[in-house]
């Protein structure tokens, strides 16, 4: 059984992604198929030798047929216009930012990506995990994320399209999943030596279940302040499954702000010429 | 600073390859470098390569060149897809290939950035050197000279790049090393320096070759030849020549902009100290997508060429053709955001970018259309590059609705960075730009070497090119889909990838041998060239003026210019009973003399981007010296030309060929 999470959503944002693929397709089938035709259906018919190529050649036809000519503009163009109305439309109406309808508010997830991890915080729940975000199915779910490390592309396929996490800016992104279930989730922008070991798992799950799964984080010791951020922001790839049960609620906001700073000796950035 | 340091800069024995396939790589170079230089001399042929082409100005030798070159690089190439496809068909769970995570990062950065800027733009380069003049009906480029120093440029950064193997690393960003990847505090090694300079270099000659071959067409068409009486090669590449000339100043500064960053300690692009890094991939895409189009637009125009005389019929639609061109070539600047849907835009500016692309396959369906019913009702021979052509709208089509989905944003933010993105741009690349100049080099071989290639190969290379490549990309769409993001060295088994990717593997094997066949056709067409003359110099019924000389084409082009007053000037004389009717009047040709200064500057330029990467500061100030010297020598010679004398053309125009 092939896992095709693109053609095989879990969630509205990717389904209605999905749908303009697939109208996308639709509508150039209608140029492609009479190109296919006409290319064999010409190239056999004219082949030099055949009876029709001797008969009917033509070395000077150029564009006697003005109507043809003008279809070939025409045709394209009105699939374009078509293409272009769905274009607007699906832009505006799927747009990351916009948080999504919900019988239940969204909760909120900021997520920093790091070398080679992702850290997941959950600021009104107060927990924090590596390399795994669950959230309840039904629930709008908002990321707000940003990077400690080079340019990532956070992607949840089964969910929702990717979002980039640049570091010193926030992007965001809306998801929601239908139904409880476990996703594959990883950065789809090349970011240093370990980033094929950044994948991660997303779970949706059942309001209980998540209200569990919080309560289990909460009671692991270990907090996520800023020397066990240090210690998890060096360097390292295919980390397992990690949680914080409490967390610094000013640690994404300086994340960030670091970054923003003006002068040349933040960030750990050694401005140095230096080789190893 | 140290004395060794000021001798050496940052240069140590660490330089040196890691590991046994980086050492083999390195070794290979070495190797290579060591038997062509050794046949040169046990053949001593010093001189003669000396006299007859590395010195020449004639735009035919310096195409041959560059397209020599080409095909040492696209080996390299091939190399690097056989690294990567046997690393992503091996490296899961446990397994983790061949490759370390670095060297693989190294190796598909390389590919891209090689393929691109040392295969297609020399490719390119190469075939409208061989070409333009001939078609507009002139004896030489606008700057011979000019031309000359371009291609050295050219070959200048091809040499940095393989240095790349045996002294130091290469970028592991990519091949448009995005920062902060890219900037020093994440890239530290010399590895993105060399990306910057050899891609710098090279692209100071691609700049000054658009300049020369803009100049070109506009100045030097043969008499009468106006604008709308231009064969359609000579059209795209106006088109192509205009973009250069725009584009390529831009990746200039964006180069320049990111090496300030990491040898000056500036903050051009830095994730911190006031840096943008959305700033350099806004630049590196103004420039980079309208190279897509330097790219394809000349393919384009051969394709009309091959298309036109091997149906027997005049271009349907050449004015459409032309529009065409022009529409693609603007609406080539308002697409570039469409790199970078996912950057978190507005709704607003995402889907202006979008529709942009969409309408970018408006002119380029024309295209099509115009071509087909240039079939429609001629008499068609299936020839080698008839074939290329056939392959070519097959792929091109199908990787072009991949290309319009890609151009829904929302349809975008699910498939940027998959293996579904890659398999849409080699499909563009591939059919559209390496198909159109295989099409090309195939139709023009007689004309520049005075025979042809062999068919049966040719034809053995087309199949295994097209069904290596469906079988080598149609995985990588499913992969795209199945959540496979480009890059990856490891995956975990449960994705269920790894078939697929074995089938990809396959894929690119049949392309090696694809390419082998190539090799094999040019060995047997030399070989055999006594069997397969041109002796006529119009081997395909062609239509346009390249063919109404004699093959091979001689240095001066035309032994009487022409004068035009026709579209398909050659046909119509043929069909007028006029061509090769008065008995010629030879009277005496000035060509440019060789210099040598443009093989210099291009070694001096070696040691400008070796003392800048690896910061020998004294190297440096030498190469940028060599450079002046050679600039000013050369501004003060004042006998550049040659004269052949009419008795002498008389004597070549009347040679028996091979």
């Amino acid at each position: 059984m092939m896992n095709i999470p693109v053609l095989d959503p879990k969630g509205p944002i990717a389904l209605a992604e999905m749908h303009v693929m697939v109208i996308t397709v639709v509508l150039c089938a209608i140029v492609v198929i009479p190109v296919f035709f006409l290319l064999f259906y010409f190239a056999w018919r004219y082949r030099a030798g055949s009876p029709h190529a001797s008969a009917l050649h033509l070395p000077d036809w150029d564009h006697d047929n003005r109507a043809a000519e003008f279809s070939w503009w025409l045709v394209p163009t009105i699939i374009i216009v078509v293409l272009a109305i769905i274009a607007w439309q699906s832009t505006h109406a799927l747009d990351p930012y916009k948080p999504l309808p919900g019988d239940v508010p969204a909760i909120t997830v900021d997520v920093v990506a790091l070398d080679w991890k992702w850290l997941f915080i959950y600021p009104a729940e107060g927990i924090a995990s590596v390399n795994k975000v669950e959230f309840p199915a039904g629930t709008p779910v908002h990321f707000y994320l940003t990077a400690d490390a080079p340019m990532n592309s956070f992607w949840i396929p089964a969910l929702a399209g990717q979002i980039m996490v640049m570091p010193g800016m926030t992007t965001q992104l809306n998801v929601m999943a239908d139904n409880p279930g476990t996703y594959n989730g990883m950065s789809a922008n090349i970011s240093g030596e370990g980033f094929s070991g950044m994948s991660f798992t997303a779970e949706s799950v059942s309001q209980d279940d998540f209200d569990a799964w919080v309560a289990s984080a909460k009671s692991g010791s270990t907090p996520l302040d800023r020397s066990s951020y240090a210690a998890l922001s060096a360097p390292s790839s295919y980390l397992p499954v990690a949680y914080y049960g409490t967390i610094d609620n000013d640690l994404f906001d300086s994340i960030l702000i670091k970054y923003m700073a003006t002068s040349s000796s933040v960030g750990g950035m050694d401005m140095g010429m230096h080789m190893p | 600073m140290t004395f060794t340091h000021f001798i050496f800069g940052n240069l140590s024995f660490s330089a040196l390859p890691e590991n046994a396939i980086a050492w083999g790589g390195a070794l290979t170079v070495i190797f290579g470098a060591v038997i062509v230089l050794a046949l040169i001399t046990f053949f001593n042929a010093w001189t003669w390569l000396w006299r007859e082409w590395l010195t020449s100005l004639d735009p035919k030798r310096i195409g041959v060149m560059y397209i020599l070159v080409s095909v040492v690089m696209f080996v390299r190439g091939l190399f690097d897809v056989g690294l990567m496809r046997v690393q992503q068909a091996t490296s899961v769970g446990d397994a983790h290939g061949i490759l370390t995570a670095t060297h693989f990062q190294e190796i598909f950065s390389a590919h891209g950035s090689i393929m691109i800027f040392f295969v297609a733009m020399g490719f390119m380069f190469g075939i409208v050197n061989l070409v333009l003049p001939l078609q507009i009906g002139a004896r030489d480029v606008a700057f011979p000279f000019l031309n000359s120093a371009s291609f050295w440029l050219f070959c200048a950064g091809a040499a940095l790049i393989n240095l790349s193997l045996i002294v130091g690393d290469f970028s592991t960003a990519g091949w448009l090393s995005y920062p902060p990847l890219s900037e020093l505090a994440y890239s530290p090694t010399s590895g993105v320096d060399y990306w910057i300079w050899s891609l710098q270099i090279a692209g100071i000659g691609s700049l000054l070759s658009g300049v020369n071959f803009l100049a070109t067409i506009v100045k030097m068409r043969a008499k009468g030849m106006s604008y709308m009486k231009m064969p359609m090669f000579a059209w795209t590449v106006f088109g192509a020549m205009t973009l250069v000339v725009f584009a390529f100043p831009v990746l200039t500064v964006t180069l320049a902009l990111l090496s300030l960053d990491r040898t000056l300690g500036m903050h051009f692009f830095t994730a911190a100290g006031g840096g943008n890094m959305m700033m350099y991939v806004n630049l590196i895409w103004a420039w980079g997508h309208p190279e897509v189009y330097i790219l394809i637009l000349p393919a384009f125009g051969i394709f009309s060429e091959v298309v036109s005389t091997f149906s027997g019929k005049k271009l349907a639609g050449y004015a459409s053709m032309v529009y065409a061109i022009w529409a693609i070539v603007f609406l080539s600047w308002l697409v570039w955001l469409h790199h970078f849907f996912t950057m978190g835009a507005g709704a607003d500016v995402n889907a202006f970018f979008g529709i942009m692309t969409a309408v970018i396959a408006i002119p380029t369906g024309v295209k099509i259309f115009n071509w087909l019913f240039t079939m429609y009702r001629g008499r068609i021979r299936f020839t080698s590059p008839m074939l290329w052509f056939m392959g070519f709208v097959v792929l091109f089509t199908l990787g072009g609705v991949a290309g319009v989905v890609l151009s829904e944003p929302v349809a975008d933010y699910q498939l940027h960075n998959s293996l579904f993105l890659v398999a849409h741009f080699h499909t563009m690349i591939v059919s559209g730009v390496l198909f159109g100049y295989f099409a090309g080099v195939t139709y023009w071989f007689p004309k520049v070497t005075g025979f042809h290639l062999n068919e049966r190969w040719g034809i053995r290379a087309f199949w295994l090119w097209l069904v290596g490549f469906i079988l080598a990309f149609g995985p990588l769409y499913i992969l795209g889909f199945m959540g496979a993001t480009r890059r990856l060295d490891h995956y975990d088994p449960s994705m269920g990838w790894q078939g697929l990717f074995i089938v990809a593997a396959v894929g690119a094997f049949l392309i090696m041998l694809g390419f082998l066949c190539q090799i094999i056709q040019l060995v047997v067409s030399i070989r055999d060239r006594k069997l397969n003359p041109d002796t006529t110099g119009d081997p395909w019924y062609g239509r346009t003026l390249e063919w109404s000389m004699r093959s091979p084409a001689p240095e001066y082009n035309f032994a009487v210019l022409p004068e035009v007053t026709e579209r398909d000037e050659f046909w119509v004389m043929k069909q007028a009973g006029t061509a090769h009717a008065a008995a010629p009047i030879y009277e005496d040709i000035a060509v440019p003399r060789n210099s040598g200064a443009g093989i210099l500057i291009g070694a001096f330029a070696v040691v400008i981007g070796f003392g800048i990467i690896w910061h020998i500061w004294w190297l440096m100030i030498v190469g940028l010296i060599g450079v002046a010297a050679c600039i000013i020598v050369r501004t003060f010679d004042e006998d550049t030309e040659r004269v052949i004398s009419a008795s002498e053309v008389a004597r070549i125009e009347t040679m028996k060929t091979i």
